[in-house]
Order: C-alpha cells, then sequence, then structure tokens
C-alpha cells in the first residue's frame, strides 16, 4: 500500500515560487521533486493556502498547527495524515523513504542528464 | 470603416485605458443592429459608462436596450469579478482558520492576474455555444483577454494534473484554481478566440508614439498565440482644419501626424481605420452615431468664452517637495500618462532651485535621459529599460533556480516568468539599488511598485519588521523598503492622470491598492490638460470644457493636494520646456 504524502504550502501565487522578490529555490527544487516522485508512483498532494484553504480548514491536523504556530511555519508535510516535516520542505530522499520508492530508481535520471535534482 | 466590413460574430476591442475602446465598441454595436443584426455589447469598463450611455442600467444582466432595437447589453465588473471570486474562496473558512491566515490568503488573491482571469471565467460563457447567446449575430467586448491569460489556459502541462486530479500543484494557475468552469468551456473559449472565422480583433490606439508601441507589442504577443485576423484603429485624430486656426491645435496636428508616418512596421499591414476627434462627449446616441461617420466638426456655437482654470501648477507642488532637502519622489499612473514627463519636470525643478537630484528613467524612447543628462547642475540622469531588465532577470532565474530543471517543469516556470508580476518585480529590484541615495538627496523615478506588489514582498518584511522591533531596544536601525515608502517624510508618491474619465478612475484604483499597503499617495498630477492651455480652436475649447469636470472631481473627491500641468505646443523635452511645463499657464 503507497503512503499518501500531503504538502500544505503556505499562501502563494506560484508553487513555484517566481512572484516574490526572489524565486525561492526550494520551492523550485521541490516542484521538480514532487514531479519526480509522482512519476515514480509516490502519492503526493499539494495544497496552496491562497487556493485551497478549505482543505487546510478541514484538517484537524492542519488547522491545530496554523492555530498553533501560525503561517509563517508552513509547508507542513503529513505522511498517511501524520505529521511528518514541517518548516521546510522534504528533499528527494526523504521523500522516496516516504513513499517506499528504491533508491536505485532514484540514481536513473528521468529525461536527459539534468533533470534530477543535482545536475552533472 | 474597415473593422466593421463582413465583420465575424466576435468583436475585440483592446487598447489601454483612455483610448476610447468602450465608445468604439457601442458606436460598432449601434451600427450593427441598425443594419438589422441582433447584438449582444458586453463591456468591462471600470468606468462603466455603458449603461449611461444608453440612459439605463445594466450591470451584471443581459438587458435589452429599448432605445436601439435588436440591441442587448451586458456589463461586467473585474473589481467586482475578483471580489466575488474571493468571497467563494474565502468565505467558507473565515472563523475557522485564524484571522491573520485568513488576511493572507484575501491578500494573495488581490492581484492583477485575478482581477484578469476572475473577468475572463465570466465572459467564458460567451464565448461557447449556449442558449444565452444563441440568439446574437454579434457579441462585441470592449476589451479583450492579455496574452498572459490566454497562455495560461492554452498551456496543456497547465492543465494536465490540474483540473484533471483536481489538485493545483500546476504552477502559477494560482487564481484558476477556484474557477467555476470546466476546462472543455476553457478550451472552446480559448479556440474560439484563435479562430478568425468567429473572432476579429480590433486594436484601439492614439496617435501617439509610445501608445503606437504598446500596441505593436500587443499585437505581436496575441498574434504569437494565434489571434491572426487584427485590425488598427486610431482615434481621436485631430482634423486638418483645426490646425489653421490655432498655434496648439497647429502643433498637435504636426506631431500626430509624424507619429503615424512612423507608426511601427509591424502595424504598417494591418488594415487601418482613422477616426477624428469630436468635440462632444461621446454620451448619448446621436454622438455615437457620429463616431464611426466622418463629419467635420461644426462649432456649435458654444461660447467661446475663455475657460477659467486657476489651479495649482506643478511648480508650486515642488515648492511642497522642496522644504526636506532630500527624498524619494516617485510618479505612478497607468501607461502613457506621462509618468516620465512629470519625474523629469520634478527633477529639473528641484535642481533648478540648486537640490542635488538623481533622476531614475524607464523611459523606453530614452529622448527625455539624452537630453537631460549633463544639462543642468546638480542633476544626475539615469535609466533602466523595463524591457531588459526583465529579460535579465528572467534569463537569470531560468540559469540558476531553473537548472535543473526537465523541460516540462522548465516550460512552466519560463510561462510563471511572463506573469505581470515579474516585469514589476525586476524594475523594482533594479531600481531599489538607487532608492538607497535617498537619505542625502532627491531621488525621483518614473514607476512605483503596486501596493499589491509591495504587500507580497513585505511578506518577508514582516519578519524583518520583528527582526527591527528588537534591535530598536539596542539602537539600531533597521528599514525594508515597504516602511521607507509607507513614510510620507522619505517618499511621496505622485499619481499621474489624465482629465479624462477613465484615466481618472483606473488612477483612483491604484490609489485604493496604494493605500491597501498603507501607503498614502501625496498628490496628484493632472497631466497635458487642454484646460490649462489658451486656445482658439473650437474642437480644443470644447475638450477643454468637458476636462473640467475630471480636474474637479480630482481636486475635491480623490486627492488631498494636486497640480493641473498644459499640454504644450512642442513635446517637453529639455530643461528649458520642463520648466515652462511646471510652471504652469500663461
Amino acid at each position: 500500500m503507497t503512503k499518501s504524502i500531503q504538502v500544505f504550502d503556505p499562501a502563494m501565487c506560484c508553487s513555484s515560487g517566481v512572484c516574490g522578490t526572489e524565486v525561492d529555490q526550494q520551492l523550485v527544487n521541490f516542484s521538480a521533486d514532487a514531479d519526480w516522485a509522482k512519476k515514480n508512483g509516490a502519492q503526493i498532494e499539494r495544497f496552496n493556502l491562497a487556493q485551497q484553504p478549505m482543505d487546510f480548514a478541514n484538517n484537524k491536523v492542519v488547522r491545530d498547527f496554523l492555530e498553533r504556530t501560525g503561517q509563517e511555519a508552513l509547508p507542513l508535510v503529513l505522511v498517511d495524515g501524520e505529521f511528518a516535516l514541517a518548516g521546510r520542505y522534504p528533499n528527494r530522499s526523504e521523500l522516496a523513504r516516504w513513499a517506499g520508492i528504491s533508491t536505485i530508481i532514484e540514481m536513473q535520471p528521468v529525461t536527459g542528464c539534468c533533470s534530477g535534482g543535482k545536475c552533472c | 470603416m474597415r473593422f466593421l466590413d463582413q465583420p465575424p460574430r466576435f468583436l475585440f476591442f483592446t487598447g489601454k485605458g483612455g483610448v476610447g475602446k468602450t465608445s468604439i465598441a457601442c458606436a460598432t454595436a449601434i451600427q450593427l443592429a441598425a443594419n438589422g443584426k441582433r447584438v449582444l455589447l458586453v463591456s468591462t469598463d471600470p468606468a462603466s459608462n455603458v449603461g449611461q450611455v444608453f440612459g439605463i442600467s445594466i450591470g451584471n444582466n443581459i438587458t435589452a436596450v429599448p432605445a436601439v432595437p435588436n440591441l442587448a447589453a451586458l456589463e461586467i465588473d473585474p473589481q467586482a469579478a475578483a471580489q466575488s471570486y474571493r468571497y467563494r474562496i474565502v468565505g467558507p473558512v473565515r472563523g475557522i482558520l485564524p484571522e491573520a491566515v485568513v488576511k493572507g490568503i484575501e491578500e494573495q488573491l488581490s492581484g492583477a492576474c485575478t482581477t484578469e482571469i476572475a473577468a475572463f471565467d465570466e465572459f467564458t460563457s460567451l464565448l461557447i455555444d449556449s442558449p444565452l447567446t444563441a440568439e446574437y449575430d454579434h457579441i462585441v467586448f470592449d476589451t479583450a483577454p492579455t496574452g498572459h491569460t490566454i497562455r495560461l489556459l492554452q498551456l496543456p502541462g497547465a492543465w494536465s494534473g490540474f483540473l484533471d486530479e483536481g489538485k493545483g500543484d500546476a504552477s502559477c494557475l494560482g487564481p484558476l484554481a477556484g474557477l467555476e468552469k470546466q476546462r472543455e468551456q476553457y478550451k472552446a473559449a480559448v479556440d474560439a478566440l484563435a479562430d478568425d472565422k468567429r473572432t476579429r480583433l480590433i486594436l484601439v490606439a492614439r496617435a501617439q508614439q509610445s501608445t503606437l508601441r504598446e500596441v505593436a507589442r500587443t499585437h505581436e504577443e496575441l498574434a504569437g498565440i494565434g489571434l491572426k485576423q487584427q485590425y488598427l484603429v486610431i482615434n481621436g485624430i485631430l482634423p486638418k482644419i483645426e490646425a489653421e486656426t490655432d498655434g496648439l491645435a497647429a502643433a498637435i496636428y504636426m506631431r500626430e501626424q509624424a507619429a503615424l508616418n512612423a507608426i511601427p512596421e509591424v502595424l504598417r499591414s494591418l488594415p487601418q481605420d482613422q477616426v477624428a476627434l469630436k468635440a462632444f462627449d461621446l454620451v448619448g446616441l446621436d454622438a455615437l452615431r457620429q463616431l464611426l461617420i466622418d463629419t467635420p466638426y461644426l462649432a456649435c456655437g458654444s461660447s467661446n468664452a475663455p475657460v477659467e482654470l486657476d489651479k495649482p501648477s506643478l511648480s508650486q507642488l515642488v515648492d511642497s517637495i522642496a522644504v526636506d532637502g532630500h527624498g524619494l519622489v516617485m510618479t505612478m499612473g497607468k501607461g502613457g500618462v506621462g509618468k516620465t514627463t512629470i519625474a523629469a519636470a520634478v527633477a529639473v525643478e528641484l535642481a533648478h532651485r540648486g537640490l542635488a537630484v538623481h533622476l531614475t528613467t524607464s523611459d523606453p524612447a530614452a529622448h527625455l535621459s539624452d537630453t537631460l543628462n549633463g544639462t543642468l547642475d546638480n542633476l544626475t540622469v539615469s535609466r533602466i529599460d523595463p524591457h531588459e531588465e526583465t529579460e535579465r532577470y528572467r534569463q537569470h532565474v531560468l540559469e540558476t533556480k531553473g537548472a535543473t530543471l526537465d523541460a516540462h517543469g522548465r516550460a512552466l516556470l519560463e510561462e510563471d516568468l511572463r506573469s505581470p508580476c515579474t516585469e514589476e518585480i525586476a524594475v523594482f529590484q533594479a531600481f531599489s539599488r538607487i532608492i538607497r541615495e535617498a537619505g542625502k538627496k532627491f531621488v525621483v523615478m518614473d514607476t512605483a511598485p503596486t501596493g499589491h506588489t509591495l504587500l507580497l514582498l513585505d511578506a518577508t518584511g514582516a519578519y524583518h519588521r520583528e527582526v527591527a522591533r528588537q534591535m530598536d531596544k539596542t539602537n539600531l536601525h533597521f528599514t525594508t523598503p515597504m516602511m521607507q515608502l509607507q513614510d510620507a517624510k522619505q517618499t511621496k508618491i505622485l499619481i499621474v492622470t489624465l482629465a479624462e474619465k477613465t484615466p481618472v478612475l483606473e488612477a483612483a484604483n491604484l490609489q485604493e491598492d496604494l493605500r491597501r499597503a498603507g501607503i498614502e499617495p501625496w498628490a496628484w498630477v493632472v497631466n497635458n490638460s487642454v484646460a490649462a492651455t489658451k486656445t482658439n480652436s473650437a474642437l480644443l475649447h470644447q475638450r477643454a470644457i468637458n476636462e473640467l469636470v475630471e480636474i474637479n472631481s480630482v481636486a475635491k473627491q480623490y486627492s488631498k493636494r494636486y497640480a493641473v500641468v498644459p499640454m504644450l505646443k512642442d513635446e517637453p523635452l529639455g530643461v528649458k520646456k520642463l520648466l515652462e511645463l511646471a510652471g504652469g499657464f500663461d
């Protein structure tokens, strides 16, 4: 059974983060990593606070988290509904571990040589 | 009129505020209806004067126009569309999520993209086959979606995994997430736009170099995404006969003809129509019926008594700015209102008083910066090219942050970087390097970030402020750009507008946007006013009388301080002309 990974993003215009003063490398990388994990069969959902606030409000773990620490502490990552990580985005190996993707596949670039998290 | 020749079902008029899109769209609808066609006129003009034009109230439902058989109209208010969009998203979580979180969401949804896409959402249903529109032969829109909106809707990568899965993990689709319609509807709407058998796009411009350049850009952008059938209408051209009676009119005539002769190459091949300037306000059926017909202007016996205008000059405003000895002055307004000229006039006035000034402009033609540089003691001039800055910023982001992305991810990032926010951010970054000088001298710039951008940029500033509060205890000073802009002692924002209805309303919207960010514009400048000149031309005289209404609403309704700047015979280039401009009327 694949574990489901849910990522609750802060309120932003674009999940690539290009709308801020500076493009957030974390966001650009995570978008690529999440895409990679999905292609390898992981179940990842992202929720943007500015676009899908209902998904935040309907989830008790998320709602309590927001009450306690405020939106500045986002992103929040839940694995199978349980708290897994907050304050930063998971890296590729964390995603792989949670989703049960074998690291051998991880090392293989999806397309071309530079599509992975690190450039060769 | 060539654009009226064998018109397809959908007619879109596009052009910046104040060029007369709505009037031409109304006149077109009237003419088509007079030819026995059943016509629906759709307006998204913020001034929303279509109802006023026909003497009825229209609003958000299709309403028959009793005075014009075969004509019905509909008004879409983009601000209201965005508001109801925000309400759909935020309403259900109010009271459930913390108040600060709800506020943050609302701000994210207050940008230009949201307004644009919410308005597009409203008129999508008019572009597809439906019982609602089946009875109309023509649907005339007084606006058109921008290239950015259309590309967002076209982007197949963006849609897959977005509407299919119903999850917004697809990059900068931002505002699309809460839209109601189905993917097929958007696709059908975009297909209709790109189909030259169904859609004609009419670019509306004035005979001004800057306006024509902007229209050329719009033309290329929209042609690039498939809207091939384009026509050009140049509105409000001063008739030659006026030039014979009056010096100012003659100068305007020469300037317009020169702009038309130098029309950008890409626009030359488009079928073109010219509409003469009319003295009358384009309100009422008779006026609109005449708009597209070339009746020579007849002095209609109205008195030719000089227009009484006793309004403060720009020079008087500068007196109050000069008192502080240093600071940041920013001019702000929609494209084409003359921000650069006003910024230059303020800078020259300040330098003329012996104060050190750095003028930074984004003047695309570079005329102004070239002619001013080194001509006056105390004045330095630098120039920032918005297109270059934006392009450099885009490339930088793609090369650094986008380096590890695959082709698909790169395409999405590239599209995100075409959003209207990007240029604003890129230019603002370039300017903010110069802002720092304002502590010692005057820095005058011809641009300012919108309130929305500031609020988004200040998301990190909130953290900085917290740090600042703690640093205060140790007597260290810390200022974010936002704090600097909010402080009227350090920063004065001048809102520039023209004495015409739509530009004044657009300026009022800008002011509201700034106020949301806690910034109070310091003054308004009404530029290019005919009322502030002495003219013998009957046509211009009538325009001057019409201007008074708008100048009074600026004075009474919108501004704390204001100035009126006259239209000059020659382009205000060089120190002498700029001082003349600021010095007021004589």
